[in-house]
């Protein structure tokens, strides 16, 4: 394809060649099984911030605790 | 049926799907980030952030275009973030010899590629090196033809300014 963009084309491909092997070698499943092992359970933000407020509370006005006692 | 399984959160009907598709997933990534290693981590990214994407997958859908785009957005995490150096391959010829028979440095040529931004470097190395058609990067990209075409046109732009900088005239 004779385009005008044709010697940068050539360039390029001599300098990066195409690439030739594109197969994959192995089986990734066993890696992938351990990945969805390994992923920790993770603490969505909006938990954090209310395990902040609630021990805030606690330092600020103690006697909360007794009211969250009473309700668990 | 077995990607409505798969969404519903069936490990098995993800394992079919993940060894149906491994190949493909891998054969798309390696052809951007030109680094087999570096392609097959980029692959369990990719069919991590599917697995957990899966409850948003609309199973009437291609499962290839999505999984394509998924591992193109991938692809292009890498290269923002990677070394430039582990970016170039090693069985390139280039590196064997480096320099063509007119005399072009051609490790000047790669540092001129490997300096354009991602999203323009994605582009240039599927349509320019691989000889992607601009539908298949589009679809890819998520981007619209015209866009796809206008970053080439940009990267091409681009490649000549810094090649001409480093003393090239392609």
């Amino acid at each position: 394809m004779n385009t005008p963009d044709h010697d940068l084309r050539a360039l390029l491909k001599n300098a990066v060649a195409p690439i030739a092997d594109t197969e994959l070698k192995r089986d990734l499943w066993p890696h992938m099984l351990n990945k969805l092992n390994q992923r920790p359970m993770r603490v969505s933000r909006l938990d954090w911030v209310l395990v902040a407020l609630s021990l805030t509370g606690c330092l600020l006005f103690p006697r909360i605790i007794l009211a969250l006692l009473f309700h668990l | 049926m077995l990607l409505h399984d798969f969404t519903q959160g069936d490990i098995g009907a993800f394992e079919r799907i993940f060894r149906q598709f491994q190949g493909q997933v891998y054969g798309w990534i390696v052809r951007i980030v030109r680094n087999p290693a570096a392609a097959e981590d980029l692959t369990l990214e990719v069919f991590w952030r599917i697995y957990r994407a899966r409850a948003r997958f609309d199973p009437q859908r291609s499962f290839t275009a999505w999984a394509r785009r998924i591992a193109t957005n991938a692809a292009m995490d890498y290269l923002k973030s990677a070394p430039r150096e582990v970016l170039l391959d090693e069985s390139a010829p280039a590196l064997k010899s480096p320099s063509t028979k007119s005399g072009i440095d051609l490790a000047l040529v790669q540092q001129a590629l490997h300096a354009l931004p991602a999203k323009f470097r994605v582009v240039a190395i599927l349509a320019l090196v691989e000889e992607t058609p601009y539908a298949e990067i589009a679809e890819a990209t998520g981007l619209p033809m015209n866009t796809v075409k206008s970053r080439v046109f940009r990267a091409v732009r681009m490649l000549r300014k810094k090649l001409t900088r480093l003393g090239i005239q392609p």
